[in-house]
C-alpha cells in the first residue's frame, strides 16, 4: 500500500478528483490533440500565447488518474510562463519520470518542479510513464504549432 | 454433455478427474511470487500460461531433434519433420479436422485471418463485393478485411449487436447479400466473452453459398473444436492462447478450397520447381508454408494439444461457467463497478469499469496485489466505442484458475476504492 501512495499522491488524487483548467479555450491560438492508443487516454490542449509568454492554457480529455492530474498539474505550472520556460519544464519533467532513461541528461531539477515533484513516483511503475507525459507531449506539439496528432507509440 | 462453446466430445482421451489445484501444479510459473505475493493470473484470454510438458518438448526438440524440415535425407531431419507433423496432426485432431493437409501452421491467428483474406480474398472480393464481420471483433478480424476491401473497392459490412453483448442474428438476411463475399465472425469475444451461435451464421451464409471463417483464438482454450459439426470453411487459432507457445498458430481451410488458393508468400518449402522464368508451387498446406517454420514451436503445440486431450472438459466446463458466476456475483457486490457484457452465454471473461476510476489505474493497484488483469480497449476499440468507455479493466479465467483467485481479485479492487478514497 504504501508503495502505491508513491505512484498516487494525495496531489495527483486531488487534481483527478478536481482537474483545473479543464475547459476548451474559446481563445486559443494554439492547440494539439494527443492521444495514447494503448490505453485510450485522449487528451486536447489548448493555449493562449501572446508575446511569447503563454497567457492562458487549459485541456480537455479523458484517462487515467496519473494522465488526467499531470494534465491538471501542467496547466497551473506552465500559466504565465514563457514557451521556454515551458519547454525547461517539460524536459525536467521528462527527467523525473523516466528516471533520466531515453537519452536524458542529468537530474531532475526538483525545485524548479515545483508541485510536479508529485510525479516522482511515476519512473517506479515503467507502464505508467507515458500516461505522466502525454499531457507535456501534447502542450509541446501545440506550442511547437506542430499540426500532427501526437501519439504515445 | 455440458459444453459450453460446442466442442467436441473428448471422452476418449479423458485419463484423470480433473481437479484445479492438480491441474496448478503442471504450470511452473503459477508458483511465481509477485511483489512479495502469490502470483494471481487472471489474464488468459491475453495469453495462457504453459504447462511442464509444452516448455520441455520446446526444450527436447532443440535438445536432441534440430535439423531443418522436410529436406535432409539424414536422420535428424527426418526426426525434425515428425516432430513437425506430428505437431500439426495433433492440431487436427483437436479441431475435429479430417486431414492433417487442411491445417497450415502460421505465427498466430491475426497471420492466419491475413492469409485468407490475401490468398482467397483477392482471389474473391472485387469491385462492389461486400465483405461480413461482427461487431465484436478483434481489430485482427477487422483490420486485414478493411486493407482487402480498400484495395479491392469493395464494402466492409458489420453484424450488430445488443447492450448485453449478443450479435443481432435477425439482421443477417438483410446483412447477407449477392454481393457478400466471405463472413468473418468470432468465435467467443476476448473483450465481452460472448459465445458467437456461430453454427447458425455459417448455415445461413452457406444457403447463400458464403464461405466462413471462424476466429477461434478465444474458444480453443476452452476446448476441443469440431470444425465437422460447425461446418466453417476456415478456423484459425493461436498457439500461445491454448497452453503452447508463443509464435505459432494454426489455420484450418477445407481442402476445396485451401487447393484453389495462391499462394499467400513466396519462398524456399512452398514450391515444386522454380526456373527464373517460372515457379510451379507445392501442394496444400506446404504452399502457404514459405520458409522454415517454427518446429519448435510445432512441437511445443503439439504437446500442449496432447496435454488438452487428457483433460476432462465436462468437468473443466463446469468448473469455469462457476469461476464465470462467482466472479460476476461478487463483482456485483462492488459498489460503483459495471460489469460489461452480460450475453445469455460466455465464456469465463468478464470487463468491467468502476465509477471514479480509470481501467488503467485498477490495473496498477491490482499488480500491487500481485494480480495481473488486463486493462484498455483489449484490440477492441469498436466494442469500448460501442459501450461509450474508453477502457475496461478485463479478468479472464482459464481451468487452472480457483475461486481464491477470485478472492484476490476483489480482494485488490477493495484497495483501489480505499487509494482513491471511494
Amino acid at each position: 500500500m504504501t508503495y502505491m501512495r508513491e505512484l498516487y499522491q494525495q496531489v495527483i488524487l486531488d487534481h483527478n478528483r478536481s482537474p483545473r483548467n479543464f475547459r476548451e479555450l474559446e481563445d486559443a491560438n494554439r492547440r494539439a490533440c494527443g492521444d495514447n492508443p494503448l490505453c485510450g487516454d485522449k487528451i486536447t490542449v489548448y493555449a493562449k500565447v501572446e508575446n511569447d509568454v503563454i497567457e492562458d492554457v487549459a485541456f480537455q480529455g479523458t484517462g487515467c488518474a496519473i494522465s488526467q492530474a499531470s494534465a491538471s498539474l501542467m496547466t497551473a505550472a506552465v500559466k504565465g510562463k514563457t514557451v521556454e520556460e515551458a519547454e525547461k519544464l517539460f524536459r525536467a519533467f521528462h527527467a523525473m519520470v523516466a528516471g533520466g532513461a531515453d537519452g536524458q541528461e542529468g537530474e531532475a531539477d526538483t525545485e524548479k518542479l515545483g508541485k510536479l515533484v508529485a510525479f516522482g513516483g511515476v519512473k517506479e511503475f515503467p507502464a505508467r510513464v507515458k500516461c505522466a507525459n502525454l499531457p507535456w507531449h501534447t502542450l509541446h506539439a501545440a506550442l511547437s504549432e506542430v499540426d500532427a496528432p501526437v501519439s504515445t507509440e | 454433455m455440458t459444453t459450453t462453446v460446442g466442442h467436441a466430445a473428448a471422452g476418449a482421451f479423458v485419463k484423470r478427474k480433473f481437479d484445479p489445484e492438480t491441474v496448478r501444479t503442471d504450470f511452473p510459473i503459477l508458483a511465481r511470487r509477485m511483489r512479495g505475493k502469490p502470483l494471481v493470473y487472471i489474464d488468459n484470454a491475453a495469453t495462457s500460461q504453459k504447462p511442464r510438458q509444452v516448455i520441455e518438448a520446446v526444450r527436447r526438440y532443440y535438445e536432441s531433434l534440430n535439423a531443418n524440415v522436410h529436406r535432409g535425407v539424414y536422420q535428424l531431419s527426418e526426426d525434425a519433420t515428425a516432430a513437425y507433423e506430428w505437431g500439426r496432426a495433433q492440431v487436427a485432431q483437436y479441431l475435429n479436422v479430417p486431414s492433417p493437409a487442411e491445417i497450415v501452421l502460421v505465427r498466430s491467428t491475426t497471420e492466419a485471418i491475413n492469409l485468407v483474406a490475401a490468398s482467397y480474398g483477392r482471389g474473391h472480393v472485387g469491385e462492389g463485393d461486400e465483405v461480413l464481420i461482427s461487431a465484436m471483433e478483434h481489430h485482427s478480424n477487422i483490420v486485414p478485411w478493411q486493407m482487402l476491401c480498400e484495395e479491392q473497392g469493395a464494402r466492409l459490412r458489420v453484424i450488430p449487436m445488443n447492450e448485453r453483448g449478443e450479435l443481432i442474428l435477425d439482421e443477417l438476411p438483410r446483412l447477407l447479400t449477392d454481393r457478400t463475399r466471405i463472413v468473418a465472425v468470432t468465435h467467443v469475444s476476448n473483450s465481452l466473452g460472448t459465445i458467437n451461435p456461430v453454427k447458425e451464421i455459417i448455415a445461413a451464409a452457406h444457403e447463400w453459398g458464403i464461405p466462413v471463417l471462424i476466429d477461434g483464438a478465444q474458444a480453443a482454450p476452452h476446448g476441443p473444436i469440431d470444425v465437422v459439426e460447425l461446418d466453417c470453411d476456415f478456423y484459425a487459432v493461436s498457439g500461445h492462447k491454448m497452453f503452447g507457445p508463443t509464435g505459432i498458430g494454426a489455420l484450418f481451410g477445407k481442402r476445396s478450397l485451401l487447393e484453389a488458393m495462391p499462394p499467400y508468400q513466396g519462398g524456399g518449402e512452398m514450391i515444386r520447381t522454380v526456373t527464373f522464368e517460372h515457379t510451379t508451387f507445392a501442394s496444400v498446406p506446404a504452399r502457404f508454408e514459405a520458409g522454415t517454420p517454427n518446429i519448435a514451436g510445432t512441437a511445443g503445440l503439439g504437446a500442449a494439444v496432447d496435454y488438452l486431450q487428457k483433460l476432462d472438459w465436462d468437468a473443466i466446463a463446469e468448473h469455469e461457467q462457476d469461476l464465470l458466476t462467482y466472479a460476476e456475483s461478487k463483482l456485483s457486490e462492488v459498489p460503483g463497478l459495471r460489469i460489461i457484457g452480460t450475453a445469455e452465454r460466455k465464456i469465463s471473461v468478464v470487463s468491467f469499469v468502476m465509477d471514479g476510476v480509470h481501467a488503467h489505474d485498477i490495473g496498477s493497484v491490482a499488480d500491487q496485489e500481485g494480480v495481473a488483469i488486463r486493462t484498455g480497449h483489449h484490440c477492441t476499440q469498436p466494442v469500448m466505442d460501442f459501450y461509450n468507455v474508453p477502457a475496461t479493466a478485463r479478468a479472464s479465467f482459464a481451468f487452472y484458475n480457483t475461486r481464491d483467485d477470485v478472492d484476490s481479485l476483489i480482494g485488490a479492487l477493495g484497495q483501489v476504492r480505499k487509494v482513491f478514497g471511494l
